[in-house]
C-alpha cells in the first residue's frame, strides 16, 4: 500500500482540524486546567455527533468502520491542539478492545452504545509507576456467581469519569506471566470501587483506582479466561500507535509555532532565524519530524492489514516518537528563550502535554528493549 | 496472467538461463564490482559474460529508451527485474556514474548527437565515466570554480585542477564542470562539457585516502581541447545541470543508509559479535545504541518510502532529497563507529586474513566521506532552512 494518506482521510483531517480549532483548542484548556472538569461537557456529544465515536466500530455494531489511518487524523489533530476529551479512552481504548474480546452479546449491547455516546469506558492496566502489562496483580478471585477483585490500578485515563472501567486482572499465575490474566468490565459505580482522582502536568487528571473485593458476576468477563493477555496486547498496540499520533501532533505544532517565532523576534536587527546555530537545529529538527510522519502512518496501515509486523512497527514507533517529542518540546522553549518559559505564550502547553503521553503504556526505554526483544537480542 | 506477470516469468526464466552461478554470490571485495570501460580489469570470464548479457537486453539501464540502448522498460518492469534479481542474489552487472550520473543528465539536457555518441557505449560498458566537479578552492562553495575554458571558435582550450574525481585514474570520458564566461556572476558563466581522458593534457593522478585505498583522483587540464559539440545543453548554462545531477548524487548517496552493509541488519551483526545472554546482548551499553540505531534506520527506510510514493501520487514537497542525504550519511557513518566497537579489539586489524585485508576498519574510514561529499551535511542543512523552511 503506498504510504500516502487519500481523499477520505485528508477531507477527515480538514474537518478535525476546523473542529477542533474552534471547540478544542488551548484557550479551552486555559479555561477548564484550574477547574473540576478538564474539558468542556458539550464538546463529547459534538464529537458523538460528527461520528468520532463510531470510526473504529464495525457497521454491524452501529459504526462506521472506518479504520485506524481514518482515526489517527483526528487524533493529530488532537496532539496539535492539545485537545482533552474521551476520544482515546472511549472511542479507541474501549471500542478496540470490546470489539476484539467481546462475545457477541457483550459487542451487541457496549459498541452502539459507545458509538451513540451513551457510554465511556476506561482501561485499566498498571499498578505502579512504570508501564507493564506482565506484571498485572490485581486478584480476581472465583466466587460461587462470578468474581471477586481486589487490588489496584494506577494513572487510568478517564478512570474517575468514565461509566465503565475495563480492568485487567490476573485469574492464575504470578506477576510478570502473561497467561492467567483476565479482562473484567466494572462499573465504575460498584460497590468497593474506590477512585482517588490526581491532577497531573498538563492540566487534565488521571485516576487512581482501588478494588476491595469488588464482586462481579461471570458475565463481566470479557475474552476468555486466563487468555486476556494477547488482547490486551493488541489494544495497547493500538492505544500505543494513537499515542504516536498524538505526539506527532503535538511535535508538528510546537515546531510550526517555532519556526513562526523564529521568522519573526528580533535581534541585533535581523530575525533570529537568519542565525546558522538555529538554522541548523530547526533543519535538523524538521527531518526527525519528517522520519516521525512516516512511522505514523505506515504503523496505522500495518494495524488496518493486520499486519504480523504491526506490534514490532507500534513499538518503533513509539519509541522514535518520544524520541522526537523530547527534542521538539525542548528546543521549543530554548528557541522561544525567556517567553518559552512564560505561562502566558501557550508553547509551554505542548511539553506539559508531551510527557504524560510519552509515558502513557510505555515510553522510549520501555519500546526500545520490547522492539529489540521481538527481533532478537 | 496480466502483462505484469508474464514479464516477470519471462525476467525470471532469462536470469536464471544467462546470470552465470559466480555472479549470484555476494561481493567480498572493491574487485568484484564490475565498472567496464576501455581499462576493464575483469575478475572473470563470467563478471564479463554478465555485463555483456544483460546488456545485449538494454537491462543495465533498465528504463533507457531502446534506441539509446536501454532497456525502454516502464518503472513497474525494473522494480520487477530488480525484484528477481534480487531473488537470485545476482549481482549488479554494471556500476556506472554513466548510468547513474550523465546518462541521466543527457537524456534530460542533452543533444540528439550527445545521446547517441554517448548512452549506447555506456550501456554496453565500454566507457567509463568520471566527474570534474570540486576544485581545490570550490568545495561546499561549487560555483566559485575556476577551472577555465577559453573559446578558440572551432573549439575550447580548457585549464585549471580539479579534485575528488572518483576513479579518474581508470575512467575513459569526464563530465566536468568549467569557467567559459569569466565576466558573468558566479552562477551564470560556467558550463558542463564532455571530453576523453586520453586527450593530451588531461592527467589524473590518484589521492590515497586515510582508509589506504585510492578512489578519487586530482586532474589536472593543462591546454586540454574540448570541442564545442561537446557541450550539454547551452554555453553558460551548465549550473542548472550541475544542481540537478547534485540532486541526482544526493540521491544516490542518501540510498547508503538503506542498503548499508548487505543484508545482515546491525542486530545480527551484534548477535554474532557479541552473544546474547536471556535473549539479550550481553553488552548492555551497546545494546541501547544499537536499538536506537535500528529505531531510527527503520524510520529512515519507511521515510525514503514515503518520499518514493509522494513523489508518483504528486504530493509532497520534491526538496526532500537534502534531508535524505543529511540523514543517510549521518545514519551510515554511525551504523560502522557500532560495527567497530561491537567488534573491539578485532576491528583494528588493517592487513591479514581473518579480517579480509581490514575491511571493516577501512569501510569504516570511509563512510566518514559520506557526509562530505555530494555536498557536506552542513550544506544539506543550509539547504533545507533555506528552499524548504524558508530562513534566511
Amino acid at each position: 500500500m503506498a504510504l500516502v494518506h487519500n481523499q477520505e482521510h485528508q477531507m477527515l483531517k480538514e474537518s478535525a482540524q476546523g473542529f477542533l480549532r474552534e471547540f478544542g483548542s488551548i484557550t479551552e484548556l486555559r479555561k477548564y486546567r484550574d477547574s473540576e472538569e478538564d474539558f468542556s461537557p458539550l464538546l463529547w456529544p459534538q464529537m458523538v455527533e460528527m461520528g468520532w465515536a463510531a470510526i473504529l466500530i464495525p457497521e454491524s455494531y452501529g459504526g462506521l468502520g472506518f479504520g485506524q489511518v481514518g482515526m489517527g487524523q483526528i487524533v493529530e489533530q488532537s496532539g496539535r491542539m492539545l485537545t482533552a476529551s474521551p476520544l482515546f479512552s472511549t472511542a479507541i481504548l474501549g471500542a478496540s478492545i470490546i470489539n476484539l474480546a467481546g462475545s457477541e452479546e457483550q459487542k451487541a449491547q457496549l459498541l452502539p452504545a459507545v458509538a451513540s455516546g451513551q457510554l465511556t469506558t476506561a482501561l485499566a492496566v498498571d499498578e505502579s509507576a512504570h508501564h507493564a502489562p506482565n506484571n498485572i496483580g490485581l486478584a480476581a478471585e472465583k466466587t460461587a456467581v462470578g468474581f471477586r477483585l481486589t487490588g489496584s490500578k494506577r494513572s487510568v485515563v478517564d478512570g474517575h469519569r468514565a461509566d465503565l472501567l475495563i480492568v485487567a486482572a490476573r485469574s492464575s499465575g504470578s506477576l510478570g506471566d502473561s497467561k492467567g490474566v483476565s479482562l473484567f468490565l466494572v462499573e465504575s459505580k460498584a460497590a468497593g470501587v474506590s477512585i482517588e482522582k490526581m491532577s497531573t502536568v498538563d492540566g487534565r487528571s488521571v485516576a487512581n483506582i482501588s478494588f476491595d473485593g469488588v464482586e462481579v458476576a461471570t458475565e463481566a468477563l470479557l475474552g476468555d479466561e486466563e487468555l486476556g493477555f494477547r488482547v490486551l496486547s493488541k489494544t495497547l498496540d493500538i492505544g500505543n500507535a494513537h499515542l504516536a499520533a498524538e505526539l506527532l501532533g503535538i511535535c508538528s505544532e510546537a515546531f510550526e509555532r517555532t519556526l513562526q517565532y523564529l521568522k519573526e523576534r528580533q535581534q541585533f536587527g535581523v530575525s533570529i532565524g537568519s542565525f546558522q546555530a538555529l538554522q541548523h537545529r530547526a533543519a535538523h529538527w524538521w527531518s526527525e519530524i519528517e522520519l516521525a510522519k512516516s512511522l505514523v502512518l505506515k504503523c496505522f496501515q500495518a494495524l488496518d492489514a493486520d499486519d504480523i509486523k504491526a506490534p514490532i512497527l507500534v513499538s518503533i514507533s513509539k519509541a522514535k516518537l518520544c524520541e522526537v517529542a523530547d527534542l521538539s518540546t525542548n528546543e521549543a522553549i530554548q528557541m522561544h528563550g525567556g517567553v518559552g518559559m512564560t505561562d502566558e505564550y501557550d508553547i509551554g502547553f505542548f511539553i506539559k502535554r508531551a510527557r504524560p503521553v510519552q509515558a502513557l503504556f510505555g515510553g522510549y526505554s520501555y519500546h526500545s528493549d520490547r522492539f529489540a526483544g521481538m527481533t532478537g537480542y | 496472467m496480466t502483462d505484469l506477470q508474464v514479464f516477470r516469468d519471462e525476467t525470471r526464466h532469462w536470469l536464471e538461463e544467462h546470470c552465470p552461478p559466480s555472479m549470484r554470490t555476494p561481493i567480498k571485495t572493491d574487485k568484484d564490482q564490475c565498472w567496464g570501460g576501455r581499462n576493464a580489469n575483469y575478475v572473470s570470464d563470467e563478471q564479463k559474460q554478465w555485463m555483456d548479457n544483460m546488456a545485449s537486453r538494454g537491462w543495465t539501464a533498465p528504463t533507457w529508451p531502446i534506441e539509446y540502448g536501454g532497456g525502454g522498460l516502464s518503472k513497474a518492469e525494473a522494480k520487477i527485474l530488480s525484484e528477481e534479481m534480487n531473488k537470485l542474489k545476482a549481482r549488479l552487472p554494471l556500476s556506472s556514474f554513466g548510468i547513474w550520473m550523465i546518462g541521466p543528465a543527457l537524456l534530460k539536457f542533452g543533444s540528439e548527437e550527445l545521446k547517441l555518441q554517448h548512452l549506447p557505449p555506456i550501456v554496453r560498458g565500454e566507457i567509463r565515466w568520471c566527474q570534474g566537479y570540486s576544485e581545490p578552492n570550490a568545495g561546499s562553495d561549487l560555483a566559485g570554480l575556476q577551472a577555465k575554458a577559453v573559446d578558440m571558435g572551432e573549439h575550447f582550450i580548457a585549464n585549471g585542477q580539479k579534485v575528488w574525481t572518483s576513479y579518474g585514474d581508470k575512467a575513459d570520458w569526464m563530465f566536468c564542470l568549467l569557467r567559459t564566461d569569466p565576466d558573468a556572476k558566479k552562477q551564470s558563466g560556467i558550463s558542463l562539457v564532455l571530453f576523453d581522458m586520453q586527450t593530451p593534457g588531461v592527467t589524473p593522478k590518484p589521492i590515497k585516502l586515510i582508509s589506504g585505498s585510492s578512489p578519487f583522483c586530482e586532474t589536472f587540464l593543462d591546454d586540454v581541447r574540448v570541442e564545442k559539440n561537446q557541450v550539454v545543453g547551452e554555453i553558460n548554462q551548465g549550473w542548472t545541470i550541475a544542481k540537478y545531477l547534485l540532486t541526482h548524487e544526493r540521491e544516490m548517496i542518501g540510498g547508503f543508509g538503506l542498503t548499508g552493509a548487505g543484508s545482515q541488519t546491525l542486530g545480527q551483526f551484534a548477535v554474532e559479535a557479541l552473544g546474547t545472554e536471556h535473549g539479550r546482548l550481553t553488552d548492555s551499553v551497546l545494546r541501547a545504541d544499537v536499538i536506537r540505531w535500528e529505531i531510527d534506520a527503520a524510520a529512515f527506510a519507511v521515510t525514503a518510502e514515503r518520499v518514493n510514493d509522494e513523489a508518483k501520487s504528486g504530493q509532497g514537497i520534491g526538496a526532500t532529497s537534502a534531508m535524505l542525504k543529511y540523514y543517510g550519511t549521518e545514519l551510515n557513518k554511525r551504523r560502522y563507529e557500532l560495527m567497530m566497537k561491537l567488534h573491539g579489539n578485532d576491528a583494528m586489524e588493517w592487513e591479514g586474513e581473518a579480517s579480509k585485508d581490514g575491511w571493516l576498519p577501512r569501510t569504516w574510514l570511509r563512510t566518514k566521506g559520506n557526509s562530505i561529499e555530494g555536498g557536506t551535511s552542513e550544506v544539506q542543512l543550509n539547504i533545507i532552512a533555506k528552499n524548504i523552511l524558508g530562513l534566511g
